[in-house]
């Protein structure tokens, strides 16, 4: 318990020593120890999963990317206040869903050769992936905290509920045309269609400055109408 | 002792003496307030602006350029630099809208609502909506023209899509470009005349589209009187917009010029209305009759709508 006059301290001290005096006996002794260990210990735990990933059967890596595109699936469907889309972002289950949907919406060789008809393989794509695009690059514009990849991840994750109604719809189109089957159509689309937008505010809402929430989901809001429109219109 | 002496406080006396002790020392002078309140020099165009503005929406003195150059510090190559063109909330964009649905005589769109603040969202959103409208309700109307006919197979003639977007893009970017350019080359000429930033047309322009979007839908209808009594609506609206925000950059011009000038505006306008309604929308047949009946109508019907 020395009373701590060090030698920088004390050229002041000297001067005004009897204002500061009490200040010595605030000063921490040099001989007391310090215990204890610093130690990080994620950075144990990181470095045995990385190097064991490599040892791992392909099987099982396959599995683990699936089952997160599966967990992913399960949180557009039930819609809750979660991160799982955000913080572990992948575009696996957003180029499934738009290949699928794709594949789905192209027009049959049959009207192919009419100049009008439905939406070619490659601009369904083009309309999801650039469409996603410019959302994304919308709300960072305006403003928002959510980055590029985590926006594509949850605005391709969307599609799912539409990715229903057209296997919906393509299965009601076998049982033969009609007004019954389009109002039945109609339906499905439109409840999926605010599915999919619900599901998508839920995840990007929060990113966005509260004065232009707004702004940022009426685009989403025109593009999985647009999508929607196009599952609607889809005839064989 | 010495300590607490050198607690006291040093009257500096005053300025002129010290300055006579050291006549080389540099000074500034902090004026008293409360005797130069009235004689404090304005900032250069902030509060300026707000008097002037004042004066615009009743009598339309145009004495002052916009200053909407300012507002941009950072370089074009930064993401900075795009993000001051979003630097909207969301009740203005909507005042915005309104002032282009409703143009009131005597007061300028882009003084009353841009301010020196345009932004990029509006017209790129609207022009994108407008695109989808069109080409949605055109097809729908058609679906609904044709209904019945034996003959007529439904296709979702998506490929127009394409062509609607490439016109209300380039009519929404390249006339603004075409008229702020002209309007740079006469203002060379003629001095003190009103002149407007790029992106203060390329919004004028963008929301003045606003109103082609519930037009576009009520097309629909296939009723070709209800359908040219919405051209004649949407064109006397967003006409009057564009007409009174470029009124006082012309009219100081030869007047020739001016009147040429708005009336180019005008006609392109008319053309993109009357344009898309002829390409998107199938004429309703007045005397369509359904293909049921009896079968020489049925080809006469065929016939007539092919």
């Amino acid at each position: 318990m020395a009373e701590a006059e060090d030698s920088p301290g004390e050229q002041e001290a000297a001067a005004s020593k009897p204002l500061f005096a009490g200040l010595s006996d605030v000063s921490i002794s040099q001989d007391i120890p310090i215990e204890g260990e610093i130690t990080i210990p994620s950075r144990a735990r990181a470095q045995e999963h990385d190097s064991s990933t490599l040892n791992e059967s392909i099987r099982r890596t396959i599995m683990r990317d699936l089952k997160a595109v599966g967990r992913k699936f399960m949180h557009v469907l039930y819609p809750r206040k979660s991160n799982a889309l955000l913080r572990d972002w992948d575009l696996w289950g957003p180029l499934i869903l738009c290949v699928t949907l794709a594949l789905m919406l192209q027009k049959s060789s049959i009207d192919g050769k009419n100049d009008g008809g439905g939406p070619e393989f490659a601009e369904v794509f083009v309309i999801i992936w650039f469409g996603a695009v410019t959302i994304t690059l919308n709300s960072k514009l305006l403003g928002g905290n959510i980055s590029f990849f985590q926006s594509l991840c949850v605005l391709g994750y969307c599609i799912l509920p539409l990715n229903i109604a057209m296997l919906i719809c393509r299965l009601l189109l076998l049982a033969g045309q009609g007004p019954i089957n389009f109002m039945i159509r109609l339906f499905v689309v439109l409840l999926m269609f605010a599915w999919s937008v619900v599901a998508s505010t839920a995840f990007l809402a929060d990113s966005q400055p509260p004065n232009r929430k707004a702004l940022a989901v009426y685009p989403v809001f025109l593009f999985y109408f647009v999508i929607s429109w196009m599952i609607l219109t889809f005839t064989p | 002792m010495a300590a607490v002496d050198d607690l006291q406080f040093e009257e500096f006396g005053d300025g002129a003496t010290l300055l006579a002790a050291n006549p080389d020392a540099t000074t500034i002078n902090i004026e008293d307030p409360s005797v130069s309140f009235g004689h404090q020099p304005r900032p250069p165009g902030s509060v300026g602006r707000e008097e002037d503005e004042e004066l615009l929406g009743n009598n339309d003195s145009d004495e002052t350029e916009l200053l909407a150059g300012q507002k941009r510090s950072s370089p074009f190559w930064t993401f900075e630099y795009y993000q001051t063109f979003f630097d909207v909330d969301t009740y203005q964009v909507f005042d915005r809208i309104k002032g282009s649905l409703l143009p009131v005589p005597g007061k300028n769109f882009v003084r009353l609502y841009i301010r020196s603040n345009p932004d990029l969202y509006g017209p790129f959103w609207i022009c994108a909506t407008l695109v989808f409208a069109i080409a949605i309700s055109g097809n729908l109307s058609n679906f609904l023209i044709h209904l019945g006919e034996k003959t007529y197979h439904y296709v979702p003639e998506f490929q127009k899509v394409s062509i609607a977007a490439t016109v209300i893009y380039a009519y929404a970017w390249l006339v603004p470009l075409a008229l702020w350019g002209f309007l740079l080359w006469r203002n060379s000429k003629v001095m003190s005349m009103v002149s407007y930033s790029f992106l203060e047309i390329v919004c004028v322009y963008g929301y003045s589209l606003f109103i082609y979007i519930p037009t576009a839908v009520l097309w629909i209808i296939p009723q070709r009187v209800v359908r040219w009594v919405l051209v004649m609506i949407a064109l006397g609206v967003s006409g009057s917009v564009l007409v009174m925000t470029f009124w006082p950059a012309v009219r100081e011009d030869n007047r020739r010029v001016a009147l040429a000038t708005i009336v180019t505006i005008v006609l392109l306008h008319v053309l993109l209305s009357v344009g898309c309604l002829a390409y998107f929308f199938d004429a309703p047949e007045m005397d369509h009759l359904p293909a049921a009946i009896t079968t020489p109508n049925q080809t006469v019907t065929a016939a007539k709508s092919s």
